[in-house]
Parts: C-alpha cells; sequence; structure tokens
C-alpha cells in the first residue's frame, strides 16, 4: 500500500505543478536557511578526535601571583598556558603516555632556488610525540622521535602545502630546508589535515588552519624561537635576555598529556610537582591544578558561542514560519481533492486510509523539499566559506547533515499535513452521489 | 439480499429539518434487477446512499446479505461496502490521471488482495465491458460510453453481491444508454442483484420490479413486463 500510495502521491503532484513548487520551495527555503546554520554549528560543537578524545587532556597549573586570580570572573580558573620552564619539566619527566608541549611561531624560509625570495611560514614548535597523540597523517616520512627532541635535532615535517611549494610536492624526506639560517632536515610531510574545531590550541582560535610546518620544541631555546602566539604574566620581571625569558612566570605554552591511565593518578603528578616547586618559593596560590580532556577544553574556551545558538533557535524558527505557509497550500490542494476523496471512500477507502495517503503525500512533498533544501545548504555553505574565508573543512555537508536534513524535511512535513489530512479524511463517502 | 424496515433518515440545518425518508422499508431478494424511481426530492439517492453503506440512518433497521448492518462503525461500513456493492455513477467518476487499468484497480488496493489477483480480475472485468486492449487508456481518450462501462468494469472487479446504478445513462445518448443497459441486462443475467435508480421510466420497465418513492416513502411496486414487450414499445 506504501508503494501504491507514494505513486498517487506523485500523480497528484504532477496534477497541481504550481502548488507543488510552492511547497517544495517553502520547505527548501526552511531547510536551507536551518541547515545551513546547523552544519556549522554541528562543525564548530562537533568532536574533532572522536576516538580518543577522552585521553587527550589539556594540561593547567596554577602559576599565578597571590594577590589576584588569573581570571577576576572565575577565580576558580588556572591560567590556560604553562610557563615555559614547567612545560620543559613536566615533558622532561615523562609521566602519561605522550605529552606535547607547543607554541606558535614563525621562521623565514631561504629557498635553494636563488630566484626566488625568501618567506615568513608559521610553525608549530612541539614535542615528536605530538604526531602520534592527534592521529596526523603522513604521506611521506614520519614525525621526529624523542631522540631527536633530546638532542635538538633540526627537523621538520612539512604540510602537504608548504611541501608542494618548496619540493614540487615530492617525496621531500631527507631532503634540506634554511630557515632562519639554519638548516633544516625534512622528517616528514603531512597529509591534509584540518582538525576542526582545531582543538589543540583553541587559544589562538579554534577555527584557524593548521600551521605550515612543526619543528621540535627543544629547539626553542637553542634558536631563541619566539611566539606568535598569546602569553600572559603577572610578575614585573626583568627580562634582558632569551634565557630570562624561557625561565620567567609568563604563561605562553600550551600542554597537552594522552593518557592510558585514570586522570587522578596524572593531577597527582601534577601536585607532586608542583608541591616541588612551591618549596622553591613558586605557585603562591593554592594547589589548583587541572586536566581537561578535548571536548571540556572545548567547552572551557568556549569555542561554539552562545550567538550560534542564538541563531541555530532562529532559523529554525523560520522553518516553522516555512512549514506554517506549506500548511495553508497543503490545506487549498486538498480541500481541490474533496471529490476524488469522497469517490474512493465510496469504492471502500476507510478514513484511516485516506489518512495514510495524505500523510504520504506530505511525506514525498517533503522529501522533494528536503532534497531541494540540500542543495540551498550547499549554496549557503559555500556563501559562508566565500564570506568569512574560513577554512574548507569547516563548512562540508556530510552524510549525517544530509540524512539530517532529509528526515527533518520528512517529519516536519508530515506534522504539518497532519492537520490537512485529518480535515480531508472527514470528507463523507456521499458527496460524490449528491452531486448528480 | 436487501430489507430495509422503518428507516427514517432526517437532514438538519441551523434552521430546518428536512426528513428525507419516512419510516421507509422494503426489500429486494437476490438476484433481483430493481428499478427505484420517483420524483426529485422522492428520497431515492438517499435511499441508494444507505443502501450502498454510505450515509447512516437516524432510525430503523437494514439487513444487507442477511447481516445487519444498522449500527456498523466508519470503518466496518467501509469494508463491507467494498466487499459486498459495486457503485455505478451517472457522471462515471472515474480518476482522469489514472489509466483504465489503475481506475479499476482502486477499489481492489482496498481489499489488500494479491497483486497476480488483482490483474486477474481487471482483465476479466474489462474483458467483460469490451475493453480490455485499452486498459493503457485514460479516461479522456473515451467517450462517455466507454467511460460507464470503465466504472461498471471497476463495480464488477470486486465481484460485488449487488451493483447500485444511480442514473447510470443520464449522461449518455440513446445509443449509449441502450448500450449501457444491454451490459447491466448481461450482468443482471448472470446472477448479479441490481438495484438503479432512474427517472427515466422506459429504463425502468426493463427492470424486473420498479419501486416507486414519493416524499420517502414507498408509494407503489409495479412488475416489468417481458423485455421482449419493452422493446417492442421503446422502438414503437
Amino acid at each position: 500500500m506504501f508503494t501504491y500510495n507514494v505513486k498517487l502521491a506523485i500523480k497528484s503532484m504532477r496534477r497541481n505543478p504550481m502548488m507543488t513548487t510552492l511547497m517544495v520551495a517553502a520547505i527548501a527555503v526552511g531547510i536551507g536557511i536551518s541547515m545551513t546554520t546547523l552544519s556549522v554549528y554541528y562543525m564548530m560543537n562537533g568532536n574533532p578526535i572522536p576516538e580518543k578524545s577522552d585521553k587527550l587532556f589539556a594540561v593547567t597549573l596554577d602559576s599565578w601571583g597571590a594577590i589576584r586570580p588569573f581570571d577576576d570572573d572565575r577565580p576558580e580558573r588556572a591560567p590556560h598556558q604553562l610557563p615555559y620552564q614547567d612545560a620543559e619539566r613536566l615533558a622532561g619527566l615523562a609521566v602519561g603516555k605522550r605529552q606535547a608541549a607547543m607554541f606558535e611561531s614563525s621562521l623565514i624560509i631561504e629557498p635553494a632556488n636563488d630566484e626566488e625570495m625568501p618567506f615568513e611560514a608559521t610553525a608549530r614548535v612541539t614535542t615528536g610525540d605530538f604526531f602520534a597523540m592527534f592521529n596526523v597523517p603522513f604521506i611521506y616520512g614520519d614525525g621526529w622521535d624523542r631522540s631527536a627532541d633530546a638532542a635538538a635535532e633540526p627537523m621538520v615535517v612539512l604540510t602537504r602545502q608548504l611541501n608542494e611549494r618548496l619540493f614540487g610536492g615530492e617525496d621531500s624526506v631527507g631532503k634540506w630546508v634554511t630557515m632562519n639560517s639554519t638548516r633544516f632536515q625534512v622528517a616528514g610531510v603531512i597529509d591534509t589535515w584540518e582538525p576542526t574545531p582545531r582543538f589543540y590550541d583553541p587559544i589562538n582560535g579554534g577555527f584557524q588552519e593548521v600551521n605550515e610546518m612543526f619543528i621540535p620544541f627543544s629547539l626553542t631555546r637553542v634558536l631563541e624561537l619566539d611566539s606568535i602566539g598569546s602569553d600572559w604574566g603577572w610578575k614585573a620581571e626583568e627580562i634582558t635576555s632569551f634565557d630570562q625569558w624561557l625561565n620567567s612566570e609568563a604563561s605562553w605554552i600550551q600542554y597537552f598529556v594522552e593518557l592510558d591511565a585514570d586522570r587522578d593518578e596524572y593531577l597527582a603528578h601534577l601536585d607532586a610537582y608542583v608541591g616541588e616547586q612551591k618549596k622553591l618559593g613558586r605557585f603562591e596560590r593554592p594547589m589548583n591544578n587541572n586536566v581537561y580532556d578535548v571536548m571540556e577544553w572545548m567547552e572551557y574556551h568556549e569555542v561554539v558561542a552562545n550567538d550560534s545558538r542564538v541563531l541555530l533557535g532562529l532559523s529554525f524558527l523560520f522553518l516553522v514560519v516555512c512549514l506554517l505557509s506549506t500548511i495553508t497550500l497543503l490545506l487549498t490542494k486538498f480541500i481541490g481533492k474533496k471529490s476524488e476523496t469522497s469517490l474512493r471512500r465510496a469504492l471502500g477507502a476507510s478514513r484511516t486510509i485516506i489518512f495514510r495517503q495524505q500523510i504520504v503525500e506530505v511525506a514525498v512533498i517533503g522529501f522533494a523539499g528536503g532534497l531541494t533544501g540540500l542543495l540551498l545548504t550547499s549554496f549557503g555553505l559555500q556563501g559562508i566559506q566565500y564570506l568569512y574565508e574560513s577554512p574548507p573543512g569547516l563548512v562540508r555537508l556530510d552524510w549525517v547533515i544530509m540524512s539530517t536534513a532529509i528526515a527533518i524535511a520528512i517529519i516536519c512535513s508530515m506534522v504539518a499535513g497532519l492537520y490537512p489530512a485529518w480535515r480531508v479524511c472527514q470528507v463523507p463517502p456521499a458527496t460524490q452521489l449528491k452531486a448528480q | 439480499m436487501l430489507q430495509m424496515t422503518d428507516i427514517q433518515k432526517i437532514y438538519r440545518t441551523e434552521l430546518v429539518e428536512t426528513h428525507a425518508l419516512r419510516d421507509m422499508s422494503l426489500a429486494v431478494t437476490e438476484g433481483e434487477f430493481v428499478a427505484v424511481t420517483g420524483p426529485s426530492g422522492s428520497g431515492k439517492t438517499t435511499f441508494l446512499n444507505i443502501a450502498g453503506l454510505l450515509e447512516s440512518f437516524e432510525h430503523g433497521t437494514f439487513m444487507l446479505d442477511g447481516k445487519d448492518v444498522s449500527h456498523l462503525s466508519d470503518d466496518d461500513r467501509s469494508i463491507y461496502r467494498n466487499e459486498k456493492i459495486g457503485f455505478i455513477f451517472q457522471s462515471f467518476n472515474l480518476i482522469p490521471d489514472l489509466n483504465l487499468f489503475e481506475n479499476v484497480d482502486v477499489p481492489l488496493r482496498y481489499r489488500r488482495l494479491p497483486a497476480s489477483d488483482r490483474k486477474q480480475r481487471i482483465h476479466n472485468a474489462l474483458e467483460t465491458v469490451g475493453l480490455a486492449s485499452r486498459m493503457n487508456h485514460l479516461p479522456a481518450q473515451l467517450s462517455g460510453g466507454q467511460q460507464q462501462r470503465v466504472a461498471i468494469a471497476r463495480a464488477l472487479a470486486g465481484e460485488p453481491r449487488m451493483l447500485l446504478a444511480d442514473e447510470p445513462t443520464g449522461n449518455l445518448d440513446s445509443t449509449m444508454a441502450g448500450q449501457v443497459m444491454e451490459l447491466l441486462e448481461d450482468i443482471h443475467a448472470s446472477g448479479t442483484t441490481i438495484v438503479m435508480v432512474t427517472h427515466d421510466p422506459i429504463l425502468a420497465e426493463r427492470a424486473d420490479r420498479n419501486i416507486h418513492l414519493i416524499d420517502g416513502q414507498v408509494s407503489g411496486h409495479s412488475v416489468a413486463c417481458a423485455r421482449e414487450e419493452i422493446l417492442q414499445a421503446a422502438q414503437a
């Protein structure tokens, strides 16, 4: 009976193409607007590394001064970056499965080809564990190992794009790149990798692009690498050398750890470390060390702003308005089908059968509206990408969104069709005979 | 086959009550061909609606094929109507965007018969009315007489116990009307009970029995003469 009803629905839609077009258009516009908003919200709010988001933790230590907390509005919060000296020591202690200390920097690349001008490229200065921790995909080679970290070897991992620019996209592992007058050996080239949000560094922007290359954290001291990211400080310190900067209380290093064990065990390790530092006169505030898993870290930094939620609500209200228009059109359409309905009733169709037939018809209209709405969503997302110059990964139309759009279109249409369908199934079967 | 006793039907509006049937009693036996006649407003259509389980009534008893159908629910009336009764309407009432096969298929769909069974029944019914070769045509591609024959095929496909015809030749010219009447007589000859509402006394005379309604009541019965006599009278 379902197939029969679908066939009848298609015939009915063809019978009045203008009204069908209006109904499909009303649903499509509602779906297009709401799905565009939902897609962006979903991408912003999604789990960027679901396979291990509960095993990766951002680390915070309350190294702030005794007089006032790091955040006056949220005094319970510790600074969300670490002083370099603490990050360096924690990385050296290597408690936990893997750890990544990191910050953003930039270097001047001197191309081998004399005709090309030197250019600046951003780098993530980090430990070798970064790649395995965050499941970074490689097309050539690999990251560097802990011995390279320990020896501060000038290694570099390039993104696909930078490798394309420097080496024409060929396998460049083992080749050399000169940056800031230092020769770096290429350890690997990563494939396209755009985790959305950029969970490992929401501090410098959850929706920024991945840096163009990665170099060992231990080179910071050797090459006196400056951070181009955010830094915070509370203590008036005399800093006249790079070593003094590295040994200062300024917080500018992000620190992640991958744990197989319980987080409490790692917190105990942090407390023990801070306890030792307190004996040296540092960490003046009460013990306040924390670890946050990936989704907690996204929430902590409010990667998805409240404005986005309001916008999402408004877009669904717009969908409701579109559906109300559809209800009006459906009522008009179904009233036009009174004589056929009455005939079908006379020939043995019960009210339930007529009701089902109308509901299937609105579901088919909803399906058509959903498909057209997906097309509009696709245009909407391309528009957003163009307007905001967002990274390509942020605004993609995936299967979850597509099936959600179709499901919402069908369900909403069926709900919108309930009243018109109920009205039409009240048509008495005798109307046809009385009309004689 | 059909037994109505003291049936009363009243149509009510805010201002007025209309007594369409007033304690009407009549019976139609199995295999009969009955014509119901009467002036406009006499209650013919109301009688047909009630006989076809299309409308309920206020008072009385209605037995159809041995079952009391006076108090059936709306859904049960639909099922019983689909199984027991075939309708033929004055204006054919074919669905314009369904072809002949699909139009005849409509009542069978609601009986949930297997596809092969439905196909066989539709083919047989269209064969009976002489339109099997045109089953893929749309109603608009047929003449009025052919359309009424499709409507008869639709009524026959369900193998009903009783055919209810409301002015079946009212929209046809005399030639086509004659063909349709001959078809109904053939169907009756094969044993189907037919109740036909008509204004036309000549058509009514071709039935086994005439029931005359006035003011919602049976005013008289008459048994038809031999068919040959009627045909001669018509030709004269």
